[in-house]
Formats: structure tokens, C-alpha cells, sequence
């Protein structure tokens, strides 16, 4: 737990000595929803549909993103075979990793909520679990990142997974069109992305027309998803490599 | 193998504990897939590389054993008292070995720098002062005086001496050939095997050449002949 805690402490520090990254985790979706917000000026409408999804789209994609590009940047520059011989074990690496990133992403996610529904009166049934769903989706992001980093030899890769991993759930999540219109194979692929239920559970609290029940169940599939990206990440750390 | 390449064959030694062991040999023949191995980073397709007894790379060897890249593998955007508090946790160590870490190697002044801020020869006493935290059994150095001016050399050499007179036990590489003389015993490798191990004294003697670089150069040529 302390190599846990020691870890997280170790990335929050390594952020810390980079303040234009601080800036951009901080206020970059604010600052895109502010622009989504004034491009829909004329129909209001649309920005109270998809107002709430954007809380929690973009902390996912710049979480996804900035931890796949860290995780890489381990792996290159030898410091992940160092830990990987001192007694630091591989789940409290990825763990003190979430948890860095999670507390970056509890940041930007009241930031922006805040902003969204105080000042781009973004009409929304409960801030606080609006704030919980854009956390769950960060960490959700970061524990992709940290997952596909096993996959990429560079940070050059590594950046190009984003369209790779993030596009395909943006088109089949129910933002662009609604699942059940899709035809019978791309819904049942949506069925299994973790973007989908993020969609859905967004879609609730926007419309305020839903029972907690699938609220909590959606929450519940997106938590589920980032334990097993997570579970996944660590197992993907090879301590011996050829 | 690395890479699907074959890069160590018949190598069978060991170090004993308390000594200082030269790995010395031109850049290329195995020193680091070697040490790689030891340290249990390395996949290995054939063979058993035992630590004080234990399998290369496990939980409990990994509490005895300082392993030091030959590439600084520390965190440039930390600075030089942060890397060093970070592996100290890791490895259970206080603030005083950290402290006490900084002296050895010379960085005091430079504690609150930014790693990346630092040369190369700063950086590798860094990724070297990372390594005596934990206060291992066993130095795993891979090229680690690379880049460094005499003075800090010599200084360096003073400290392996130093932990070796402690009883640590010190695996050192190297493909500069007037280190061996500081080493208890050499291992000469080329072309991943090991073409020598003996003392300084025992190559100069059974090679008729003083000096240790002449040494290596008539025992390549005996092997290759």
C-alpha cells in the first residue's frame, strides 16, 4: 500500500514539474465545452443533449492519451525495468498510476462540471453524480492508456491508438445516432464498449427521466470496465522481456 | 537470446561474495544481456542464473539486489532528492539513507535539480545513488563509470572498494580495460563467452604482458586461433 501511495505521489510530482500538462488536464474541456456550448448557440437543445456526454467524453480521451504516453515513456526509458527488479509489485504499480491520474481527473471533472452547470447552465438532474460519471470515465480512459501501452514500442504509436481505441466507441455509443437504429451487428458490438453505458448513463441524467437503477447499473459496467483494464495492464508488464 | 538472436553461449561462472567482479569485454559481446539475466530482466532460452541461491528475478532477490542500467534510469522530470526519496520508499529505506546516498555520490549541491537539468555523467551518479538505497547485497553495475571524468572515476572505485570491504558483493562491467586492475577478479568476455576469469595478477602473468589491455589482445588472439 505504501509503494502504492508512493508511486501515485511519484507521477503527481513528475506532473507537478510540468505545469503546461497541469493546464491542459485542468481547463482543456472546459474550454472545448464552452465552445461546443456557443457553436450550438442557436439550438439550445442539442447543447442540453449532448452537453452532458462531453463531461465526460474529454476527460476520457485526454486520459487515455496522457497515461498511455507516460506508460510508454516508462517502458523506453528503462525506468520500468528497474522497478520491475526492486520489490514494487506490478498491481501496485498500475494502481499508484490510476490513482494519480484519478485524483488529476476528480480535479478537471469539477472544473468542468462546475463551469458547465453554473455557468453554461447545463440543465442537469444531480451535479454530483455528473461529477462521479466524468471521474469513472477519466479513470476508465486511464486504465485503456495504461492497457494499450503494452502494445506500442513508442510514444509515436502509442498516440496514434487514440483514433484506434476512442473513435469507434465515439461513433457506436449512442451520441452520433441512437444504438437501436444501428443494424443488429453494430449494436451488439456497442453492447460490449464501455463508452456505451457511459453514453446511456449521461443520456439519464441529462433527460432526469430514468430510475436509479440503471444509473447505478451503468455506473456499475463502467467501474467493472476499468478494474479489468486495470487487472489487464498489470498482467501485460512483463517483468522478462527478450 | 534478445531479439531472437543468440547472444550468450557457455558462460558459466560465479562471484563470490564480498569481491569485486570485472564483466570487461568490447561493447557488443553480452555484458549487458549478461547482467540483464542476473538481474532476471532478461528472457532466457536456456540455462539457471541462481542469486544468493535464488532463482534470478524473484520476490526475494529483488529485496538483495541493486541493479544500475547503463542507461540513467531515472526520472528526468523528478529531481535528483525526489528520484531518490521515490526509490527509497520501494525498497523501505529512510530519509537518512537518502540523505546519506547523496554524499556518496557527490550531488549534495545538486539535490533540488531536475534530472533532466544535469549532465550525463551526474545522471549516471544518480541512477547509482538509487541503487545504494535499499543497502543490497549484491550490485548488479552495468557500465556505470561510463562518461565520467578520473576524479569521480577513482571516487566511484573508492566506494565499490568500500561496499566490497563490507561484504557486498559487486558484478561491474566495463569495456575500459584499466578498470580491471581494480577489480578482485576480471571476466573477459567476447562475442558472448567468457574467454577469461582470473585475477589481474593471474592474466598479466599468464599472458607475459603488463599491461591488462595487451592482456586481453593476446587472449583474443589465443581463442581465435
Amino acid at each position: 500500500m505504501s509503494r502504492t501511495l508512493a508511486t501515485a505521489k511519484r507521477v503527481l510530482q513528475q506532473l507537478s514539474h510540468d505545469p503546461r500538462s497541469v493546464a491542459l488536464i485542468v481547463v482543456l474541456p472546459s474550454l472545448l465545452l464552452l465552445l461546443f456550448r456557443y457553436v450550438y448557440d442557436g439550438s439550445p437543445a442539442v447543447f442540453d443533449r449532448v452537453g452532458p456526454q462531453m463531461l465526460g467524453i474529454f476527460p476520457f480521451i485526454i486520459m487515455f492519451l496522457v497515461t498511455s504516453v507516460t506508460m510508454v515513456r516508462e517502458r523506453t526509458s528503462g525506468t520500468l525495468e528497474r522497478l520491475l527488479t526492486t520489490p514494487l509489485r506490478r498491481g501496485e504499480l498500475i494502481a499508484g498510476y490510476g490513482l494519480a491520474f484519478g485524483a488529476a481527473a476528480l480535479l478537471q471533472s469539477l472544473v468542468s462540471s462546475a463551469m458547465a452547470i453554473w455557468w453554461l447552465e447545463l440543465d442537469v438532474s444531480s451535479p454530483w453524480v455528473v461529477v462521479i460519471l466524468a471521474v469513472t470515465d477519466a479513470v476508465l480512459g486511464t486504465a485503456l492508456g495504461l492497457m494499450m501501452s503494452a502494445f506500442a514500442a513508442t510514444e509515436f504509436q502509442a498516440v496514434q491508438f487514440m483514433p484506434l481505441v476512442v473513435i469507434p466507441q465515439l461513433l457506436l455509443c449512442g451520441l452520433l445516432a441512437p444504438r437501436a437504429s444501428m443494424p443488429e451487428v453494430l449494436e451488439r458490438v456497442s453492447d460490449v464498449l464501455p463508452l456505451s453505458y457511459a453514453t446511456d448513463a449521461f443520456s439519464d441524467l441529462g433527460t432526469g427521466a430514468t430510475s436509479t437503477g440503471s444509473l447505478a447499473a451503468d455506473l456499475g459496467v463502467l467501474v467493472g470496465c476499468s478494474a479489468m483494464a486495470l487487472v489487464g495492464a498489470a498482467l501485460t508488464l512483463r517483468r522478462r522481456t527478450s | 537470446m534478445r531479439s531472437g538472436r543468440s547472444v550468450l553461449s557457455d558462460v558459466t561462472f560465479s562471484v563470490p561474495t564480498g569481491q569485486i567482479v570485472g564483466l570487461l569485454g568490447p561493447s557488443g559481446c553480452g555484458k549487458s544481456t549478461l547482467i540483464r539475466a542476473i538481474v532476471g530482466a532478461q528472457r532466457i532460452g536456456a540455462g539457471d542464473v541462481r542469486v544468493l541461491g535464488e532463482p534470478a528475478g524473484s520476490a526475494c532477490t529483488r529485496r538483495s539486489v541493486g541493479y544500475v542500467t547503463q542507461a540513467s534510469s531515472v526520472y528526468p522530470d523528478l529531481t535528483v532528492r525526489q528520484n531518490l526519496h521515490y526509490f527509497a520508499s520501494l525498497s523501505g529505506a529512510d530519509d537518512e539513507a537518502t540523505e546519506g546516498a547523496l554524499d556518496e555520490v557527490g550531488l549534495r549541491t545538486r539535490a533540488d535539480a531536475l534530472v533532466r537539468d544535469l549532465s550525463g555523467g551526474q545522471r549516471t551518479r544518480v541512477s547509482l545513488a538509487a541503487a545504494l538505497l535499499g543497502d543490497p547485497d549484491v550490485y548488479l553495475l552495468d557500465e556505470p563509470t561510463v562518461g565520467l571524468d578520473p576524479v569521480l572515476r577513482r571516487d566511484l572505485w573508492k566506494l565499490f572498494a568500500r561496499l566490497a570491504d563490507d561484504g557486498r558483493t559487486i558484478l561491474v562491467s566495463s569495456h575500459v580495460m584499466d578498470e580491471a586492475g581494480r577489480c578482485d577478479r576480471v571476466l573477459l568476455m567476447r562475442e558472448g563467452r567468457i574467454i577469461a576469469d582470473a585475477t589481474p595478477d593471474e592474466l598479466r602473468r599468464r599472458t607475459g604482458q603488463d599491461d591488462l589491455e595487451q592482456a586481453f589482445l593476446v587472449l583474443a588472439e589465443e581463442v581465435a586461433a
